[in-house]
């Protein structure tokens, strides 16, 4: 019989603790009114909490790492992925703390909803179990597709929410499928379980099915191409704050779902998940790196470049290797920073209070706003991979694991696609630098983006000093992975 | 007299699920009708989900599928009130209006 105990949920603390903290916020914003005031508290005591559960998540013993019966696994993985997935939702509330800011958005209901998917997010990095995996991917799409439509006046962003909810009912039905077809050959849900059942022996077609489908529902929620179509629109169509949030963390939880799935449950059939999933990066990365010139909108182009950076991170996965896990998770730091970073300036983009953004709205920012210039420039050289720069180091380490695990036509690619990627990140540099304006942009800056512009910039900048404690953390969580999940 | 075996179920749920899939990329018409394709969809993975479950003897088909179930009426309501607010903004809930933005 089933006995209670402590110890079984204990692992899961953080989680818990940060879903009482959403009900209970429930509770404060039904008492404190539409205001923004009382937006601003609940924003306020959900950032709080996030510090809290950070706290509670670096405290977790790695060891002891089970719950709720072998379904949800908080490893040292775990740990290291929570982590960036925490401080970026912590940056991207943050952000939206302002008094002048977006009345849309500043409804007590964001920060709430914001926090539930969080908790998804950090469900999803767990997931040891397909239940779980389910749950938890659901926990965090259905508060995103609220907040994409957060704006409920305007037509875009209603769009975006309509789009988004469409295409990710769709990919949750394929992975589902594919989770039913899993679950009918393995007989359980259970990942270990499934590694179990299928180790050397012959898997049925529809096994390979079932695992096909759960990758490419997986793959929508990284927007991998050719499941990207929903990105761009998305990106576009949110307020600004949601497109920043989307830009972050959910992608660091998804690919931390993949790793899990095709690492732990799918670890001795690597060679039949290898071709899928390089077919997927090779995909991203053409998709996301031509795609993105075209663009005159920022943050259509950051969609673009979004997928590109999927695409590069497939490409460590595809390698199928610790040394590929590793490169995954130092690509992901980077990305989270960068993102951030990117965004702290890109949601200053406004002209007598209007957002502004266009492309071309950012020309001769070096003149009017020499450090924020200067801010754009050192995100974008770090995209476009340019040492010493956080995005090289992602991009080397992924790379060369593809070419230890011998996909040396995938790293060409990937190498050959940064290049051209690189043209349109150093387009922005070029409007900013060389190019004059005479309708300069809104010169205030709110606090909260100054810190987390400071706090990407320096992340970025000191990355190299960090490169050897980050690798070793990230290594051992490899190997956890490998080795637990 | 014709036995009932698992492949008849998994066929069914296979078949559901394509109409389901063809449901969302053929319609042209109404948003609305996504959103039953949608349903379709999820209740063929409970019909798969049901079957292997009685054919393995495992319980966890059974409870998965009732965690489906949950879902997907929460996912529902969430969708119907994305599509209001869309309604609000657009007058329409066509598909060919679906088209603020290109892509």
């Amino acid at each position: 019989m089933f006995a209670f105990q402590m110890a079984d949920i204990m692992p899961a603390l953080p989680e818990i603790f940060l879903a009482g903290i959403a009900l209970v916020l429930v509770l404060v914003a039904a008492y404190g009114g539409e205001t923004p005031r009382s937006a601003r508290r609940v924003t306020r005591i959900a950032m709080g909490g996030i510090l809290i559960t950070l706290a509670l998540v670096v405290n977790g013993d790695p060891l002891a790492s089970r719950a709720f019966g072998g379904m949800f696994s908080a490893d040292s993985f775990a740990i290291y992925m929570k982590v960036l997935v925490l401080l970026g939702t912590f940056a991207a509330l943050g952000m939206s703390l302002r008094s002048d800011g977006d009345s849309d958005i500043n409804k007590p209901e964001y920060s709430l909803l914001v926090l539930l998917a969080l908790v998804g997010m950090m469900l999803m990095i767990s997931a040891d179990n397909l239940m779980a995996l389910y749950m938890g991917v659901e926990l965090q799409s259905l508060p995103l597709y609220v907040v994409a439509a957060m704006r409920t006046n305007s037509l875009r962003s209603s769009e975006a929410g309509l789009k988004y909810f469409l295409l990710g009912a769709l990919s949750s039905g394929m992975l589902l499928y594919g989770a039913s077809l899993v679950y009918g050959v393995a007989g359980t849900t259970d990942f270990a379980g499934i590694a179990e059942a299928i180790s050397g022996r012959d898997m049925p077609t529809v096994f390979i099915i079932g695992m096909v489908f759960m990758i490419s529902g997986l793959a929508f929620k990284v927007s991998a191409a050719p499941f990207h179509m929903w990105t761009p629109d998305v990106y576009e169509g949110s307020p600004t704050l949601v497109t920043a949030l989307f830009a972050i963390a959910p992608k660091v939880a998804a690919i931390s779902l993949l790793l899990r799935l095709s690492y732990g449950a799918f670890g001795s059939i690597a060679d039949q998940w290898q071709q899928v999933l390089i077919a997927l990066s090779v995909g991203s990365m053409v998709i996301g790196a031509l795609g993105a010139i075209m663009q005159t909108d920022i943050k259509r182009m950051m969609a673009y470049s979004s997928i590109a950076h999927m695409g590069y991170a497939l490409a460590g996965l595809a390698a199928g290797t610790v040394a590929g896990v590793t490169g995954v998770m130092i690509y992901m730091t980077g990305y989270v920073f960068m993102g951030a970073g990117t965004f702290a300036i890109i949601l200053l983009m406004r002209r007598d209070g209007a957002e502004a953004t266009r492309i071309t709205d950012l020309q001769g920012l070096s003149r009017t706003h020499p450090l924020l210039a200067l801010g754009l420039l050192v995100m974008m050289f770090s995209m476009a991979g340019i040492p010493p720069l956080a995005g090289f180091f992602g991009k080397w380490y992924v790379f060369l694991a593809a070419v230890e695990a011998g996909l040396v036509p995938l790293a060409v690619i990937g190498v050959v696609m940064s290049v051209i990627g690189a043209f349109y990140y150093l387009r922005i540099i070029r409007l900013m630098y060389f190019e004059d304006t005479d309708s300069p942009l809104d010169s205030k800056i709110p606090m909260a983006n100054r810190v987390v512009l400071g706090a990407s910039l320096a992340v970025i900048l000191l990355f190299f000093a960090g490169i050897a404690g980050l690798l070793a953390a990230a290594d051992s969580a490899a190997v956890a992975l490998i080795v637990l999940g | 007299m014709l036995e009932l075996s698992l492949n008849h179920y998994l066929a069914v749920s296979a078949v559901l699920f394509a109409l389901g899939t063809f449901g969302i990329f053929l319609n042209r018409k109404n948003v609305i009708t996504i959103l039953m394709s949608i349903e379709l969809m999820l209740l063929a993975v409970n019909i798969n989900m049901v079957a292997f479950s009685a054919y393995n003897g495992d319980l966890e088909g059974q409870i998965f599928s009732l965690f489906i179930l949950t879902v997907a009426a929460a996912e529902a309501a969430i969708g119907l009130a994305i599509l209001v607010v869309f309604f609000r903004n657009r007058g329409s809930i066509a598909v060919e209006d679906v088209n603020m933005m290109k892509g």
